[in-house]
């Protein structure tokens, strides 16, 4: 008897690369989806139980379905996407420098200027400051530090 | 309120930037990462090629100069939401309305 191809193995792997894939293009835009990645988690579990679910099928049936080798593989590449995943989001993303000496609510905020995208120098305190006749005072400033490079 | 963006990248590269996501607030260029030191937001060596950039932060400052509001995230992958930004905004009674 020919044996089945084992779909669920190859799906499940699909499922499991998806998964990063899917979070960086699409969930990484969303705070909700972003700040706990608990669709990507998701995804990643379903294509982790799809891989486990056609491997052992591979080994109860063994005479019905192909993939005993395939499975072990693509179970091992999927937990170590999994794994890279989760080291990238949990651990990566956090190796942060301390900041300690960043102003602190109720201190002065270092004034600097720098230029803005036409090449124009700006000057923090000349934003803040009143202009001729008073009226073009920015009532506050959000500063937004990005980490560049786009 | 005003928005300030700042990063290392140089005015050419945030123009194209700014285009494509069309923003239309004030984006700095801090290429010798002058006020990302004076923050304290330093982060080194986590750019591309082993460049210094800085790590994510964003300031609230009010007319006086004063830091009002701040938040420095623990995970780059976490920023601050728009609606935490204007609860601050609200709760300090600054003005949303912009003067870009």
């Amino acid at each position: 008897m020919k044996r089945r191809w084992n779909v669920s193995l190859w799906a499940g792997f699909l499922v499991v690369l998806s998964a990063p894939v899917t979070y960086l293009s699409f969930f990484v835009r969303f705070p909700a989806t972003r700040d706990v990645p608990w669709a990507t988690l998701l995804i990643f579990a379903a294509g982790l139980a799809l891989i486990a679910r056609g491997l052992g099928r591979a080994y109860r049936e063994p005479l019905l379905y192909r993939g005993k080798i395939a499975g072990a593989i693509l179970l091992t590449l999927g937990v170590a996407v999994f794994g890279l995943f989760g080291f990238g989001i949990f651990y990566l993303a956090r190796q942060l420098p301390p900041s300690h000496g960043a102003p602190q609510v109720g201190q002065k905020a270092p004034d600097f200027t720098l230029a803005d995208k036409d090449g124009n120098p700006v000057t923090l305190s000349k934003l803040l400051a009143p202009g001729p006749g008073g009226t073009d005072r920015a009532n506050g400033v959000l500063l937004i530090f990005y980490r560049g490079y786009w | 309120m005003r928005l300030i963006g700042i990063s290392v990248d140089p005015p050419e590269t945030n123009r194209e930037h700014c285009r494509r996501q069309g923003y239309t607030f004030t984006f700095l260029s801090d290429t010798n990462a002058e006020a990302i030191r004076l923050y304290d937001l330093l982060h080194e060596r986590a750019g591309e090629q082993g460049r210094d950039i800085s790590r994510p932060a964003e300031f609230l400052i009010d007319s006086t100069g004063t830091v009002r509001w701040m938040n420095l995230t623990s995970s780059f992958a976490v920023r601050a939401r728009p609606d935490q930004v204007l609860k601050a905004v609200d709760d300090l009674g600054l003005a949303r309305a912009s003067r870009m």
